[in-house]
């Protein structure tokens, strides 16, 4: 059996780990509550971390397309880049999957012939880490636009259309004011 | 094993449950998860307590020597005063219930953010002070003493809460957390602890009459603005009256209708729908550029200030003489006039139980406070046949509708936007039963926490918002995303372009203004944002 075969076969229990050890970060009360509950409306962290690890895994094995592994990636690390988690532990658990493979397979890993193979998965799963990165930055770069447009795409662009954009900083706190 | 240190050691991941109870696990102020503190001019304006400039992140919050006595006093003081308080202190069993009901537990996985976690931050200081087994057994009954560290982070989750009552639905007792929030943050502004997204906006509205302290000159001159967009939109000139003494009806909505996008296109079909009436049935109905903000910041500080700001409109009702008030699409603006107003400023006797002129229709729901929704309103014309709709120019669209906290929960107006909606346009989709009406999710800035700098807190608490936006866009091809609340229409823009990119944001006016056929208008090619309609692509270039 070559190694694709026999992760197919243990996926239920890696992945199970692999969304264990993402949801065992947040606190106690949290994570017992997102392992418990499967509406996805209702649980929205716990469902889109298991939904999004289950098809990363088959995305893995299959081979899928840079493109697709982003777009599988974009809703977990999405949601980790706004909690409160450091860059590294919002998408350590990309990286973290290659040790949870060697736990499952250690017999098997003792042959060559799945060895060579998981030396290349595994390096699959380091690329896939900086993707992980990317799309962090993505999220990151995403909120600090928002940030940065707030007062000009809300109030400023509607007073600007108006032909009234000169007396509106008047009225706000002057620069310094604000406790920041 | 290799004698290599753990990769473990280098990510420094915490795979474990902390083995601290709550109470012992102190809350860290987080950049992106508050917002920055109230600028000390807005407070003088105010007239409000301990006026300076101080910084959540540090050490020292500038507050006076005596605040544990201050604080206890005030609670004292509000224990006695409202009941409501005194029971939800008591009542707590304790059952979880509502723990995983709060938008911001749910997503930002703080468990300080469990509805009843979040109340037992401030019920632990009533136990220690206020009960006798707090004072006797102390910790084990679930007291702690009020330090500073305890009052900080009953501030930082005082200010995680949008006092959406979500929780308050799911609690076997009703206990409602958003007025521990309320009455909460009451103590802190005893202190100056208040943040400047709310202090500022109502020193302008105190000072100038609405949030964005724009005069009266620049309010007109907005709407006049949106009265040349109209007429180059429909060949109708849609002017509206202004502060006019003896009209039946004053029209008051948030000012952010008037000054910000997308508010602004909502503002322009209230234009459209008054034009209409006046033209058809003569309705009688003035603006106000004094009483020209129908939110109150108010709410999100103390009752006090509360009362303030509600009394300035009907204050102006008085003087111009109207027989009622008409409420444009506000959230918390509905929470105060249904929830305090008669109590605080009511009932308002003033004035005449609001009947539709157009529809004869008396508004019972409004006998005392004299304030009619708008969506209300114009259901109740849509039901009665007097408007006349196309519904077909909001063809490209594709709408879902947030139930607004406030209006929905807060006041019970849940079938009247969907029928007016359905009416004004042929594509509609609800989002999922567990998501919507009486259990919506909070778009994760109300309560004043719209602001830029805690967009982290606004995104994650946005989550099962924008969860179930995600899931009928994907399912239905749903583009927009309607409401009505002005804060609604200012927060969820960011949401969308976060989680669900290719979701606008619409006010259900600007879907009505669309839909009116006005008399006398001309062939419509474009919508009230510009953009061409269905079919019209290539006469709105021309
Ligand atoms: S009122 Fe809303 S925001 Fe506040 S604790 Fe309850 S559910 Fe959470
Ligand atoms: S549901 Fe009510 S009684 Fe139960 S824990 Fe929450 S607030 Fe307390």
């Amino acid at each position: 059996m070559g190694l694709k075969a026999i992760l197919q076969q243990k996926k239920k229990a890696i992945v199970k780990d692999w969304i264990d050890l993402v949801i065992d970060t947040y606190p106690g009360d949290s994570s017992k509550f997102m392992k418990s509950k499967g509406d996805r409306f209702a649980n929205p962290v716990g469902s889109t971390i298991s939904q999004g690890l289950d098809a990363l895994f088959d995305g893995l094995l299959n081979g899928d397309s840079r493109e697709k592994m982003m777009d599988m990636l974009d809703p977990v690390v999405r949601i980790r880049a706004v909690q409160d988690f450091a860059p590294s532990q919002a998408v350590f658990f990309i990286i973290y999957l290659k040790k949870l493979i060697r736990e499952k397979l250690k017999k098997e890993t003792k042959k060559d012939k799945i060895a060579d193979e998981l030396a290349e998965l595994e390096f699959k799963i380091d690329e896939l880490s900086l993707l992980g990165f990317d799309v962090y930055m993505g999220c990151k770069e995403t909120l600090f636009s928002i940030k940065a447009n707030q007062e000009k795409t809300k109030i400023y662009k509607a007073f600007k259309r108006a032909g009234l954009v000169t007396e509106v900083e008047e009225i706000g706190p002057e620069p310094g004011e604000l406790n920041i | 094993m290799s004698d290599l240190p753990d990769a473990d050691e280098f990510i420094k991941i915490d795979h474990s449950t902390p083995s601290t109870g709550w109470m012992d696990t102190p809350a860290k102020i987080r950049p992106g998860m508050y917002c920055y503190a109230s600028n000390y001019r807005s407070v003088e304006a105010l007239g409000l307590p301990n006026a300076r400039r101080w910084n959540p992140l540090d050490d020292d919050w500038q507050i006076p020597d005596n605040w544990q006595q201050i604080f206890l006093e005030g609670l004292q003081e509000r224990l006695d005063k409202f009941r409501s308080l005194k029971i939800f202190m008591d009542i707590c069993v304790r059952c979880g219930a509502c723990a995983d009901k709060c938008h911001y537990f749910i997503g930002t996985g703080d468990p300080k953010n469990m509805p009843v976690l979040r109340a037992e931050l401030l019920r632990s200081v009533y136990r220690n002070d206020f009960t006798t087994a707090g004072k006797i057994f102390g910790k084990l009954a679930g007291a702690r003493p009020l330090t500073l560290e305890v009052l900080k982070e009953i501030w930082y989750y005082l200010f995680q809460c949008s006092m959406c009552r979500r929780c308050s639905v799911f609690c076997p007792y009703g206990i409602d957390t958003a007025e521990i929030t309320l009455l909460g943050r009451e103590l802190m502004n005893l202190l100056g602890l208040n943040i400047d997204w709310i202090a500022t906006p109502i020193a302008n509205c105190y000072q100038t009459g609405n949030h964005l302290g724009i005069q009266p000159h620049a309010f007109k001159d907005m709407l006049d603005f949106f009265v040349e967009d109209i007429e180059e939109i429909t060949g109708v000139n849609c002017e509206p009256q202004y502060n006019k003494k003896g009209a039946d009806i004053l029209f008051l909505t948030p000012s952010g209708d008037v000054f910000a996008d997308p508010g602004t296109y909502t503002a322009m079909g209230y234009l459209i729908l008054f034009q209409f009436l006046k033209e058809k049935y003569g309705l009688d109905v003035t603006w106000s550029t004094y009483a020209s903000e129908g939110g109150n910041f108010g709410f999100f500080t103390s009752h006090e200030v509360m009362k303030r700001l509600n009394a300035k409109m009907y204050a102006e009702a008085k003087r111009l003489g109207v027989k009622w008030i008409l409420g444009g699409e506000c959230g918390h603006m509905w929470r105060v006039i249904h929830q305090y107003m008669d109590t605080m400023n009511g009932p308002a006797d003033f004035m005449e139980v609001p009947v539709n002129p157009v529809t004869g229709t008396v508004f019972e729901n409004a006998s005392s406070t004299k304030l009619v929704h708008i969506a209300e309103f114009t259901a109740d014309l849509i039901k009665n046949n007097k408007l006349d709709l196309d519904p077909s120019r909001n063809d490209n669209l594709s709408v879902t509708f947030h139930d607004s906290c406030n209006p929905s929960r807060g006041m019970g107006m849940l079938d009247e936007p969907r029928y007016v909606i359905q009416n004004v346009c042929n594509n509609f989709y609800d989002m999922p039963p567990s998501t919507i009406r009486e259990n919506t999710f909070c778009c994760g800035s109300g309560a004043g926490l719209n602001a830029g700098e805690d967009m982290e807190l606004r995104m994650a608490g946005g989550l099962p918002r924008a969860n179930a936006v995600k899931h009928v866009h994907e399912k239905h091809g749903v583009n927009m995303l309607a409401c009505i609340c002005a804060v609604d229409r200012a927060a969820l823009p960011d949401l969308m372009d976060y989680w669900v990119p290719g979701v606008d944001v619409i006010g259900l006016h600007e879907l009505v203004g669309n839909a009116i056929v006005l008399p006398g208008e001309q062939e419509r090619t474009m919508d009230l944002r510009m953009e061409p309609l269905p079919g019209m692509e290539d006469e709105a270039d021309e």
